[in-house]
Protein backbone atom coordinates (compact mmCIF):
# COMPACT_ATOMS: atom_id res chain seq x y z
CA UNK A 1 0.00 0.00 0.00
CA UNK A 2 1.28 3.35 -0.71
CA UNK A 3 2.38 5.85 1.82
CA UNK A 4 -0.02 9.15 3.01
CA UNK A 5 2.44 11.09 1.21
CA UNK A 6 2.38 8.99 -2.12
CA UNK A 7 -1.46 8.96 -2.29
CA UNK A 8 -0.95 13.20 -1.96
CA UNK A 9 1.30 13.09 -4.62
CA UNK A 10 -1.06 10.80 -6.89
CA UNK A 11 -4.00 13.58 -6.14
CA UNK A 12 -2.08 16.74 -6.46
CA UNK A 13 -0.85 15.20 -9.97
CA UNK A 14 -4.29 14.07 -10.81
CA UNK A 15 -5.59 17.63 -10.02
CA UNK A 16 -2.56 19.19 -12.09
CA UNK A 17 -4.23 17.43 -15.34
CA UNK A 18 -8.10 19.34 -14.95
CA UNK A 19 -5.82 22.29 -14.94
CA UNK A 20 -7.48 25.59 -14.11
CA UNK A 21 -10.62 25.18 -15.27
CA UNK A 22 -12.87 25.43 -12.27
CA UNK A 23 -16.42 23.81 -13.17
CA UNK A 24 -14.03 20.78 -14.45
CA UNK A 25 -12.06 20.81 -11.31
CA UNK A 26 -15.62 20.77 -9.35
CA UNK A 27 -17.33 18.28 -11.27
CA UNK A 28 -14.58 15.89 -10.99
CA UNK A 29 -14.90 16.01 -7.50
CA UNK A 30 -18.44 15.63 -7.71
CA UNK A 31 -17.84 12.47 -9.28
CA UNK A 32 -14.91 11.54 -6.72
CA UNK A 33 -18.44 11.02 -4.64
CA UNK A 34 -18.97 8.15 -6.65
CA UNK A 35 -16.07 6.04 -5.19
CA UNK A 36 -17.09 5.96 -1.46
CA UNK A 37 -18.20 2.56 -0.03
CA UNK A 38 -22.44 2.32 0.71
CA UNK A 39 -23.51 3.72 3.60
CA UNK A 40 -25.66 2.06 6.27
CA UNK A 41 -28.12 3.79 6.14
CA UNK A 42 -28.93 3.11 9.75
CA UNK A 43 -25.98 5.04 10.58
CA UNK A 44 -27.09 8.31 9.18
CA UNK A 45 -28.56 9.41 12.62
CA UNK A 46 -27.39 13.06 14.87
CA UNK A 47 -24.70 11.26 16.33
CA UNK A 48 -22.55 10.88 13.37
CA UNK A 49 -23.31 13.83 11.91
CA UNK A 50 -19.89 16.03 12.18
CA UNK A 51 -20.16 19.62 13.62
CA UNK A 52 -19.14 21.91 11.15
CA UNK A 53 -20.35 21.48 8.45
CA UNK A 54 -22.70 23.16 6.59
CA UNK A 55 -23.74 20.20 4.48
CA UNK A 56 -24.55 16.77 6.41
CA UNK A 57 -21.87 14.68 7.07
CA UNK A 58 -21.84 11.45 8.43
CA UNK A 59 -18.64 9.84 9.08
CA UNK A 60 -17.82 6.54 11.32
CA UNK A 61 -15.21 4.38 11.63
CA UNK A 62 -13.40 0.62 12.89
CA UNK A 63 -10.64 -0.56 14.27
CA UNK A 64 -9.16 -3.67 12.40
CA UNK A 65 -5.91 -5.22 13.24
CA UNK A 66 -4.50 -1.79 14.36
CA UNK A 67 -5.87 0.04 11.36
CA UNK A 68 -8.83 2.21 11.10
CA UNK A 69 -11.21 1.98 8.95
CA UNK A 70 -13.60 4.96 7.53
CA UNK A 71 -17.17 5.20 5.96
CA UNK A 72 -19.12 9.08 4.84
CA UNK A 73 -21.50 9.79 2.93
CA UNK A 74 -23.00 13.59 2.71
CA UNK A 75 -26.22 14.66 1.01
CA UNK A 76 -24.59 16.97 -1.12
CA UNK A 77 -22.16 15.22 -4.06
CA UNK A 78 -19.24 18.00 -3.68
CA UNK A 79 -19.16 16.86 0.19
CA UNK A 80 -19.31 13.44 -1.08
CA UNK A 81 -16.75 14.07 -3.49
CA UNK A 82 -14.12 16.14 -0.66
CA UNK A 83 -14.48 13.30 2.05
CA UNK A 84 -13.36 10.61 -0.85
CA UNK A 85 -9.81 12.27 -0.73
CA UNK A 86 -9.63 12.35 2.84
CA UNK A 87 -10.77 8.69 3.21
CA UNK A 88 -8.59 7.73 0.24
CA UNK A 89 -5.41 9.33 1.85
CA UNK A 90 -6.07 7.91 5.62
CA UNK A 91 -8.10 4.64 5.51
CA UNK A 92 -6.95 1.55 6.55
CA UNK A 93 -3.79 2.96 8.45
CA UNK A 94 -3.01 3.00 12.14
CA UNK A 95 -4.21 6.08 14.54
CA UNK A 96 -0.60 6.84 14.86
CA UNK A 97 -0.05 7.33 11.33
CA UNK A 98 -4.09 9.35 10.94
CA UNK A 99 -2.83 11.89 14.05
CA UNK A 100 0.23 12.60 12.36
CA UNK A 101 -0.62 13.12 8.77
CA UNK A 102 0.31 16.27 7.66
CA UNK A 103 -2.79 16.46 4.86
CA UNK A 104 -0.85 18.91 2.46
CA UNK A 105 -2.37 17.86 -0.91
CA UNK A 106 -5.53 20.53 0.41
CA UNK A 107 -3.24 23.56 0.05
CA UNK A 108 -1.11 22.37 -2.76
CA UNK A 109 -4.39 21.62 -5.04
CA UNK A 110 -5.52 25.43 -3.82
CA UNK A 111 -8.90 23.39 -2.43
CA UNK A 112 -9.43 26.42 -0.62
CA UNK A 113 -9.60 28.48 -3.72
CA UNK A 114 -11.79 26.15 -5.28
CA UNK A 115 -14.53 25.50 -3.18
CA UNK A 116 -14.66 28.41 -0.76
CA UNK A 117 -14.15 29.40 2.55
CA UNK A 118 -17.88 27.97 4.29
CA UNK A 119 -16.73 24.48 2.27
CA UNK A 120 -13.19 24.87 3.38
CA UNK A 121 -14.32 25.31 7.35
CA UNK A 122 -16.57 21.96 6.60
CA UNK A 123 -13.34 19.95 5.00
CA UNK A 124 -11.62 21.15 8.27
CA UNK A 125 -13.68 19.92 10.63
CA UNK A 126 -14.15 16.61 8.94
CA UNK A 127 -10.65 15.99 9.06
CA UNK A 128 -10.41 17.49 12.87
CA UNK A 129 -12.99 14.73 13.36
CA UNK A 130 -11.37 11.80 11.63
CA UNK A 131 -8.03 12.63 13.71
CA UNK A 132 -10.43 12.43 17.14
CA UNK A 133 -11.50 9.04 15.88
CA UNK A 134 -7.91 7.92 15.46
CA UNK A 135 -7.11 9.62 18.37
CA UNK A 136 -10.05 7.60 20.50
CA UNK A 137 -8.88 3.78 19.26
CA UNK A 138 -5.28 4.56 19.65
CA UNK A 139 -5.86 5.17 23.40
CA UNK A 140 -8.17 1.78 23.21
CA UNK A 141 -4.79 0.07 21.73
CA UNK A 142 -2.59 0.88 24.49
CA UNK A 143 -5.58 0.20 27.11
CA UNK B 1 -32.64 58.98 -17.43
CA UNK B 2 -33.60 57.02 -20.25
CA UNK B 3 -33.57 52.97 -19.24
CA UNK B 4 -30.19 52.30 -20.65
CA UNK B 5 -28.55 48.98 -19.21
CA UNK B 6 -25.11 49.87 -20.54
CA UNK B 7 -25.07 53.33 -18.89
CA UNK B 8 -26.41 52.17 -15.79
CA UNK B 9 -23.81 49.46 -15.48
CA UNK B 10 -21.14 52.05 -15.93
CA UNK B 11 -22.49 53.67 -12.35
CA UNK B 12 -21.73 49.99 -10.86
CA UNK B 13 -17.65 50.03 -10.23
CA UNK B 14 -17.96 46.48 -8.48
CA UNK B 15 -19.88 45.04 -11.60
CA UNK B 16 -16.76 45.52 -13.79
CA UNK B 17 -14.38 42.60 -12.57
CA UNK B 18 -13.92 39.09 -12.94
CA UNK B 19 -14.88 36.32 -10.56
CA UNK B 20 -12.75 32.83 -11.53
CA UNK B 21 -11.53 34.28 -14.51
CA UNK B 22 -14.98 35.18 -15.81
CA UNK B 23 -17.03 38.02 -15.68
CA UNK B 24 -18.85 38.53 -12.86
CA UNK B 25 -22.58 38.27 -13.42
CA UNK B 26 -24.12 39.38 -9.75
CA UNK B 27 -27.65 37.48 -9.08
CA UNK B 28 -27.82 37.67 -5.39
CA UNK B 29 -29.63 40.94 -5.53
CA UNK B 30 -32.33 39.86 -3.01
CA UNK B 31 -29.47 39.73 -0.43
CA UNK B 32 -28.24 42.40 -1.16
CA UNK B 33 -27.91 44.92 -4.22
CA UNK B 34 -24.62 46.78 -5.79
CA UNK B 35 -23.94 50.35 -4.81
CA UNK B 36 -23.72 52.94 -7.63
CA UNK B 37 -21.21 55.49 -7.81
CA UNK B 38 -23.25 58.35 -6.52
CA UNK B 39 -23.93 56.45 -2.90
CA UNK B 40 -20.18 55.91 -3.06
CA UNK B 41 -19.13 59.44 -3.63
CA UNK B 42 -21.69 60.91 -1.34
CA UNK B 43 -20.56 58.70 1.37
CA UNK B 44 -16.50 60.19 0.63
CA UNK B 45 -17.35 63.66 0.67
CA UNK B 46 -19.70 63.41 4.03
CA UNK B 47 -16.63 61.96 5.72
CA UNK B 48 -14.27 64.65 3.37
CA UNK B 49 -16.15 67.73 4.10
CA UNK B 50 -19.22 67.16 6.18
CA UNK B 51 -17.97 65.70 9.59
CA UNK B 52 -19.60 66.21 12.03
CA UNK B 53 -22.33 64.87 14.55
CA UNK B 54 -26.18 66.09 13.99
CA UNK B 55 -29.07 68.21 16.12
CA UNK B 56 -26.22 69.39 18.27
CA UNK B 57 -23.24 71.47 17.40
CA UNK B 58 -23.91 75.31 16.54
CA UNK B 59 -21.50 75.45 13.63
CA UNK B 60 -21.51 74.98 9.98
CA UNK B 61 -20.39 71.39 9.34
CA UNK B 62 -23.05 70.50 12.21
CA UNK B 63 -25.46 72.64 10.14
CA UNK B 64 -24.95 71.44 6.87
CA UNK B 65 -24.47 67.28 8.06
CA UNK B 66 -27.99 67.80 9.91
CA UNK B 67 -29.38 69.75 6.79
CA UNK B 68 -28.35 66.67 4.45
CA UNK B 69 -29.02 63.83 7.12
CA UNK B 70 -32.95 65.52 6.49
CA UNK B 71 -32.59 66.11 3.23
CA UNK B 72 -32.74 62.25 3.10
CA UNK B 73 -35.36 61.61 5.43
CA UNK B 74 -37.68 63.97 3.53
CA UNK B 75 -36.38 61.55 0.15
CA UNK B 76 -37.75 58.56 1.88
CA UNK B 77 -41.51 60.15 2.62
CA UNK B 78 -41.27 60.75 -0.64
CA UNK B 79 -40.25 57.41 -1.88
CA UNK B 80 -43.13 55.80 0.28
CA UNK B 81 -45.40 58.94 -0.16
CA UNK B 82 -45.90 59.35 4.10
CA UNK B 83 -47.71 62.09 5.10
CA UNK B 84 -44.65 63.76 6.82
CA UNK B 85 -41.19 63.16 7.36
CA UNK B 86 -41.77 62.70 11.25
CA UNK B 87 -43.25 59.16 10.59
CA UNK B 88 -39.79 58.31 9.05
CA UNK B 89 -37.31 56.96 11.49
CA UNK B 90 -34.18 55.61 11.23
CA UNK B 91 -32.95 52.31 12.13
CA UNK B 92 -30.15 50.24 11.59
CA UNK B 93 -32.44 48.06 9.14
CA UNK B 94 -35.31 45.74 8.98
CA UNK B 95 -34.53 43.83 10.98
CA UNK B 96 -34.49 46.40 14.12
CA UNK B 97 -37.14 47.68 12.85
CA UNK B 98 -39.56 44.77 13.13
CA UNK B 99 -38.01 44.16 16.73
CA UNK B 100 -38.28 48.35 18.09
CA UNK B 101 -42.02 47.39 16.98
CA UNK B 102 -42.31 44.33 18.86
CA UNK B 103 -40.72 45.91 21.52
CA UNK B 104 -42.80 48.84 21.92
CA UNK B 105 -45.88 48.73 20.34
CA UNK B 106 -46.33 45.12 20.82
CA UNK B 107 -44.86 45.63 24.90
CA UNK B 108 -47.69 48.17 25.14
CA UNK B 109 -50.48 47.65 22.93
CA UNK B 110 -50.73 43.30 23.00
CA UNK B 111 -51.21 41.52 25.42
CA UNK B 112 -52.23 37.55 27.07
CA UNK B 113 -54.57 36.32 25.31
CA UNK B 114 -54.42 38.71 21.80
CA UNK B 115 -53.20 37.57 18.11
CA UNK B 116 -50.67 38.72 15.52
CA UNK B 117 -50.83 36.78 12.35
CA UNK B 118 -47.74 36.31 10.45
CA UNK B 119 -47.38 34.09 7.26
CA UNK B 120 -45.92 31.04 6.49
CA UNK B 121 -43.41 32.83 3.80
CA UNK B 122 -42.01 35.31 6.80
CA UNK B 123 -38.42 35.66 6.83
CA UNK B 124 -37.26 34.50 10.06
CA UNK B 125 -36.82 38.78 10.91
CA UNK B 126 -40.42 38.47 10.87
CA UNK B 127 -41.30 35.51 13.02
CA UNK B 128 -38.89 35.45 15.94
CA UNK B 129 -39.73 38.81 17.15
CA UNK B 130 -43.12 38.22 17.10
CA UNK B 131 -42.45 34.43 19.03
CA UNK B 132 -40.28 36.25 21.64
CA UNK B 133 -43.38 38.60 22.04
CA UNK B 134 -45.62 36.02 22.59
CA UNK B 135 -43.21 34.22 25.15
CA UNK B 136 -43.09 37.22 27.26
CA UNK B 137 -46.97 37.97 27.06
CA UNK B 138 -48.70 35.03 26.83
CA UNK B 139 -49.82 36.37 23.11
CA UNK B 140 -50.36 33.50 20.35
CA UNK B 141 -48.76 33.48 17.18
CA UNK B 142 -51.15 32.68 13.80
CA UNK B 143 -50.06 31.76 10.63
CA UNK B 144 -51.46 31.84 7.35
CA UNK B 145 -50.78 29.16 4.81
CA UNK B 146 -49.40 29.30 1.74
CA UNK B 147 -50.54 27.48 -1.54
CA UNK B 148 -48.26 25.02 -3.79
CA UNK B 149 -47.56 27.79 -6.09
CA UNK B 150 -46.36 29.94 -3.44
CA UNK B 151 -49.06 32.36 -2.90
CA UNK B 152 -50.97 32.68 0.51
CA UNK B 153 -54.35 31.34 0.86
CA UNK B 154 -56.04 34.01 1.25
CA UNK B 155 -59.39 32.44 2.47
CA UNK B 156 -57.89 30.75 5.35
CA UNK B 157 -56.36 34.12 6.15
CA UNK B 158 -59.35 35.75 6.33
CA UNK B 159 -60.69 32.86 8.81
CA UNK B 160 -57.69 33.57 11.33
CA UNK B 161 -59.24 37.33 11.05
CA UNK B 162 -60.56 37.66 14.76
CA UNK B 163 -61.46 40.26 17.26
CA UNK B 164 -58.66 39.22 19.20
CA UNK B 165 -56.55 39.74 16.43
CA UNK B 166 -54.52 42.90 17.42
CA UNK B 167 -51.14 42.76 14.89
CA UNK B 168 -50.85 41.48 10.73
CA UNK B 169 -47.12 41.48 10.16
CA UNK B 170 -46.41 39.95 6.29
CA UNK B 171 -43.67 40.33 3.75
CA UNK B 172 -44.95 42.54 1.13
CA UNK B 173 -42.78 40.80 -1.46
CA UNK B 174 -41.61 37.57 -0.49
CA UNK B 175 -37.48 37.19 -0.42
CA UNK B 176 -37.77 33.24 -1.23
CA UNK B 177 -40.13 32.79 -3.97
CA UNK B 178 -40.88 36.44 -5.12
CA UNK B 179 -44.30 36.24 -4.78
CA UNK B 180 -46.45 39.51 -4.17
CA UNK B 181 -48.36 39.68 -1.59
CA UNK B 182 -52.29 41.01 -2.18
CA UNK B 183 -51.10 43.67 0.77
CA UNK B 184 -53.76 45.52 0.27
CA UNK B 185 -56.64 43.60 0.26
CA UNK B 186 -55.44 41.96 3.57
CA UNK B 187 -54.45 45.63 5.53
CA UNK B 188 -58.60 46.32 4.59
CA UNK B 189 -59.87 43.37 6.17
CA UNK B 190 -57.11 43.69 8.89
CA UNK B 191 -58.64 46.96 9.92
CA UNK B 192 -62.29 45.34 10.02
CA UNK B 193 -61.41 43.47 12.85
CA UNK B 194 -59.80 46.59 14.35
CA UNK B 195 -55.84 45.40 13.36
CA UNK B 196 -52.96 47.09 13.20
CA UNK B 197 -50.76 46.36 9.97
CA UNK B 198 -46.72 45.50 9.39
CA UNK B 199 -45.65 45.48 6.00
CA UNK B 200 -42.13 43.73 5.14
CA UNK B 201 -40.96 45.93 2.69
CA UNK B 202 -37.75 44.51 2.75
CA UNK B 203 -37.79 43.28 -0.80
CA UNK B 204 -40.79 44.84 -2.77
CA UNK B 205 -39.76 48.73 -2.10
CA UNK B 206 -36.87 48.49 -4.90
CA UNK B 207 -39.23 47.27 -7.38
CA UNK B 208 -42.47 48.70 -7.20
CA UNK B 209 -44.00 51.59 -6.48
CA UNK B 210 -45.08 52.43 -2.37
CA UNK B 211 -47.68 54.55 -1.28
CA UNK B 212 -48.16 53.51 2.38
CA UNK B 213 -51.26 56.34 2.65
CA UNK B 214 -53.19 54.56 0.02
CA UNK B 215 -52.08 51.13 1.27
CA UNK B 216 -53.28 52.36 4.41
CA UNK B 217 -50.18 50.33 6.55
CA UNK B 218 -49.51 51.31 10.18
CA UNK B 219 -45.94 50.53 9.69
CA UNK B 220 -43.89 49.76 7.30
CA UNK B 221 -40.35 48.27 7.27
CA UNK B 222 -37.14 48.14 4.97
CA UNK B 223 -33.42 47.77 4.39
CA UNK B 224 -31.73 50.83 2.20
CA UNK B 225 -29.02 47.95 1.37
CA UNK B 226 -31.32 46.57 -0.73
CA UNK B 227 -32.07 49.70 -2.33
CA UNK B 228 -28.76 50.20 -3.94
CA UNK B 229 -28.04 52.01 -0.63
CA UNK B 230 -25.49 51.73 2.20
CA UNK B 231 -25.81 49.03 4.94
CA UNK B 232 -26.44 48.82 8.16
CA UNK B 233 -29.59 51.51 7.87
CA UNK B 234 -33.14 50.45 7.36
CA UNK B 235 -36.80 52.73 7.79
CA UNK B 236 -39.44 52.21 9.97
CA UNK B 237 -42.46 54.26 8.42
CA UNK B 238 -45.18 54.45 11.08
CA UNK B 239 -48.19 56.42 11.51
CA UNK B 240 -47.59 59.24 13.60
CA UNK B 241 -50.65 58.79 16.37
CA UNK B 242 -48.87 55.26 16.82
CA UNK B 243 -45.60 56.04 17.11
CA UNK B 244 -47.01 58.66 19.41
CA UNK B 245 -48.77 56.50 21.65
CA UNK B 246 -45.55 53.57 21.53
CA UNK B 247 -42.83 53.94 24.43
CA UNK B 248 -39.42 54.75 23.33
CA UNK B 249 -37.07 52.06 22.06
CA UNK B 250 -33.88 52.29 23.08
CA UNK B 251 -32.82 54.77 25.98
CA UNK B 252 -29.99 57.81 25.40
CA UNK B 253 -29.23 61.06 23.75
CA UNK B 254 -31.18 62.11 21.12
CA UNK B 255 -34.53 61.03 22.06
CA UNK B 256 -34.93 62.93 25.18
CA UNK B 257 -36.56 66.68 25.88
CA UNK B 258 -35.53 67.11 29.32
CA UNK B 259 -33.19 64.65 31.56
CA UNK B 260 -33.48 64.62 35.37
CA UNK B 261 -33.00 62.07 37.51
CA UNK B 262 -36.07 62.21 38.92
CA UNK B 263 -37.98 61.84 35.64
CA UNK B 264 -37.09 62.14 31.67
CA UNK B 265 -39.20 64.05 29.14
CA UNK B 266 -38.89 61.95 26.02
CA UNK B 267 -38.02 63.88 22.45
CA UNK B 268 -40.94 64.08 20.01
CA UNK B 269 -40.98 61.77 16.89
CA UNK B 270 -39.09 60.73 14.96
CA UNK B 271 -35.89 61.71 17.44
CA UNK B 272 -37.64 59.64 20.26
CA UNK B 273 -37.02 56.38 18.71
CA UNK B 274 -33.30 57.48 17.20
CA UNK B 275 -31.26 57.64 20.70
CA UNK B 276 -27.59 58.22 20.25
CA UNK B 277 -25.63 58.80 17.37
CA UNK B 278 -27.32 57.84 14.26
CA UNK B 279 -26.07 56.01 10.94
CA UNK B 280 -25.26 60.23 9.72
CA UNK B 281 -22.66 58.82 6.81
CA UNK B 282 -24.84 55.88 5.36
CA UNK B 283 -28.12 58.06 6.05
CA UNK B 284 -26.50 60.88 3.90
CA UNK B 285 -25.87 58.28 1.59
CA UNK B 286 -28.89 56.57 0.76
CA UNK B 287 -30.19 59.85 -0.48
CA UNK B 288 -28.26 59.76 -3.69
CA UNK B 289 -29.50 55.89 -3.88
CA UNK B 290 -33.38 57.13 -3.41
CA UNK B 291 -32.10 59.37 -6.13
CA UNK B 292 -30.59 56.83 -8.63
CA UNK B 293 -34.11 54.73 -7.97
CA UNK B 294 -35.93 58.28 -8.47
CA UNK B 295 -34.31 58.71 -12.24
CA UNK B 296 -35.03 55.58 -13.78
CA UNK B 297 -38.26 55.55 -12.50
CA UNK B 298 -39.99 52.10 -10.30
CA UNK B 299 -41.89 51.46 -13.42
CA UNK B 300 -39.11 51.16 -16.30
CA UNK B 301 -37.14 49.43 -13.05
CA UNK B 302 -39.94 46.90 -13.17
CA UNK B 303 -40.99 46.89 -17.29
CA UNK B 304 -36.85 45.60 -16.91
CA UNK B 305 -36.99 43.24 -14.39
CA UNK B 306 -40.17 41.50 -15.06
CA UNK B 307 -38.43 41.08 -18.72
CA UNK B 308 -35.29 39.71 -17.23
CA UNK B 309 -37.67 37.15 -15.10
CA UNK B 310 -39.68 35.89 -17.76
CA UNK B 311 -36.90 35.30 -20.35
CA UNK B 312 -35.12 33.48 -17.48
CA UNK B 313 -38.41 31.02 -17.04
CA UNK B 314 -38.60 31.03 -20.80
CA UNK B 315 -34.87 30.01 -20.89
CA UNK B 316 -34.93 27.11 -17.97
CA UNK B 317 -38.67 25.92 -18.53
CA UNK B 318 -37.36 22.69 -20.62
CA UNK B 319 -34.03 22.11 -18.51
CA UNK B 320 -34.61 18.36 -17.80
CA UNK B 321 -34.62 18.27 -14.33
CA UNK B 322 -35.22 21.93 -13.23
CA UNK B 323 -38.06 22.35 -11.12
CA UNK B 324 -39.01 26.07 -10.07
CA UNK B 325 -40.16 26.67 -6.23
CA UNK B 326 -43.05 29.67 -6.46
CA UNK B 327 -44.53 30.20 -9.27
CA UNK B 328 -46.84 32.74 -8.02
CA UNK B 329 -48.77 35.38 -10.56
CA UNK B 330 -47.66 38.47 -9.09
CA UNK B 331 -43.68 38.05 -8.97
CA UNK B 332 -40.51 40.71 -8.11
CA UNK B 333 -37.88 39.19 -9.77
CA UNK B 334 -37.11 36.26 -8.06
CA UNK B 335 -36.41 32.96 -9.59
CA UNK B 336 -36.17 29.97 -7.13
CA UNK B 337 -35.11 26.67 -7.95
CA UNK B 338 -34.03 23.07 -7.51
CA UNK B 339 -32.39 20.81 -9.63
CA UNK B 340 -33.62 17.21 -9.06
CA UNK B 341 -30.98 14.96 -7.48
CA UNK B 342 -28.52 18.02 -6.80
CA UNK B 343 -27.99 19.82 -3.76
CA UNK B 344 -28.91 23.65 -3.79
CA UNK B 345 -25.28 24.52 -2.17
CA UNK B 346 -23.62 22.47 -5.30
CA UNK B 347 -25.60 23.81 -7.65
CA UNK B 348 -24.68 27.54 -6.24
CA UNK B 349 -21.00 26.59 -6.32
CA UNK B 350 -21.22 25.26 -9.93
CA UNK B 351 -23.02 28.04 -11.20
CA UNK B 352 -19.84 30.58 -8.74
CA UNK B 353 -17.42 28.94 -10.80
CA UNK B 354 -18.74 29.94 -14.10
CA UNK B 355 -18.77 33.93 -12.15
CA UNK B 356 -22.44 33.51 -11.50
CA UNK B 357 -23.51 34.87 -7.56
CA UNK B 358 -26.61 33.17 -6.61
CA UNK B 359 -27.88 32.47 -3.16
CA UNK B 360 -28.40 29.05 -2.22
CA UNK B 361 -29.89 27.96 1.59
CA UNK B 362 -32.92 28.43 3.18
CA UNK B 363 -32.91 32.36 2.91
CA UNK B 364 -34.05 32.67 6.44
CA UNK B 365 -37.59 31.44 5.42
CA UNK B 366 -37.05 27.88 7.17
CA UNK B 367 -40.89 27.29 7.84
CA UNK B 368 -41.26 28.36 3.90
CA UNK B 369 -38.69 25.24 3.36
CA UNK B 370 -40.45 23.14 5.29
CA UNK B 371 -43.88 23.78 3.65
CA UNK B 372 -42.49 22.51 0.47
CA UNK B 373 -40.65 19.47 1.86
CA UNK B 374 -37.35 21.08 0.66
CA UNK B 375 -34.09 21.99 2.39
CA UNK B 376 -33.23 24.95 0.56
CA UNK B 377 -33.50 26.53 -2.93
CA UNK B 378 -30.59 28.23 -5.63
CA UNK B 379 -32.28 31.72 -6.26
CA UNK B 380 -31.38 34.07 -8.86
CA UNK B 381 -32.59 38.04 -8.56
CA UNK B 382 -32.52 40.21 -11.02
CA UNK B 383 -31.55 43.93 -10.46
CA UNK B 384 -31.92 47.06 -12.71
CA UNK B 385 -28.17 46.82 -14.16
CA UNK B 386 -28.47 43.19 -15.19
CA UNK B 387 -28.99 41.92 -18.72
CA UNK B 388 -30.35 39.56 -20.98
CA UNK B 389 -27.11 38.25 -22.06
CA UNK B 390 -26.54 37.38 -18.42
CA UNK B 391 -29.99 35.48 -18.05
CA UNK B 392 -28.64 33.38 -21.04
CA UNK B 393 -25.29 32.53 -19.39
CA UNK B 394 -27.43 31.21 -16.23
CA UNK B 395 -29.36 29.16 -18.48
CA UNK B 396 -26.45 27.81 -19.77
CA UNK B 397 -25.00 26.96 -17.13
CA UNK B 398 -28.02 25.36 -15.42
CA UNK B 399 -28.09 23.47 -18.28
CA UNK B 400 -24.95 22.33 -18.04
CA UNK B 401 -25.57 21.25 -14.20
CA UNK B 402 -29.00 19.58 -14.46
CA UNK B 403 -27.73 17.47 -17.39
CA UNK B 404 -25.30 15.60 -14.23
CA UNK B 405 -28.19 14.31 -13.08
CA UNK B 406 -30.63 14.10 -15.47
CA UNK B 407 -29.62 12.37 -18.28
C1 LIG C 1 -38.28 39.78 3.31
C2 LIG C 1 -37.15 40.16 4.20
N1 LIG C 1 -37.39 40.57 5.45
C3 LIG C 1 -36.41 40.94 6.27
C4 LIG C 1 -35.09 40.90 5.89
C5 LIG C 1 -34.03 41.31 6.87
O1 LIG C 1 -33.38 42.47 6.43
P1 LIG C 1 -32.06 43.00 7.14
O2 LIG C 1 -31.14 41.83 7.23
O3 LIG C 1 -31.56 44.06 6.22
O4 LIG C 1 -32.45 43.52 8.47
C6 LIG C 1 -34.78 40.48 4.61
C7 LIG C 1 -33.37 40.40 4.17
O5 LIG C 1 -32.86 39.40 3.75
C8 LIG C 1 -35.83 40.10 3.74
O6 LIG C 1 -35.57 39.68 2.50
Amino acid sequence: MSSINEIQDEIVSEFEILGDDRESTIFYIMELGGNLEDFPVEEQKEDNIIKGCQSKVWLIADENDGKVHFKADSNTDITKGLISLLIRVLNDRTPEEIIHADLNFINRIGMGSIIGSQRSNGLASMIKQMKLYAIAFQTKLNA
Amino acid sequence: MNFDVNQIRGLFPVLHQEVHGKPLIYFDNAATTQKPKQVLEALTSYYEKDNSNIHRGAHALADRATQYFENTRESVRRFINAKESAEIIFTKGTTESINLVAQTFGRKFIGKGDEIIISTMEHHSNIVPWQMLCEATGAVLKIIPVHENGELDFQEFEKLLTSKTKLLSVVHASNALGTINPVKKMIDAAHAVGAKVLLDGAQSTSHLEIDVVELDCDFMVFSAHKLYGPTGLGVLYGKREILEAMPPFLGGGEMIKEVTFEKTTYNDIPFKFEAGTPNIADVIAFDAAIEFIDSLGKKAIKEHEDELLSYANELTADIKGFQPIGTAKQKVSVLSFNINGMHPFDVGQMLDARGIAVRTGHHCTQPLMKRFGIEGTVRASFAVYNTKSEIEQMAEGIARIAKIKNK
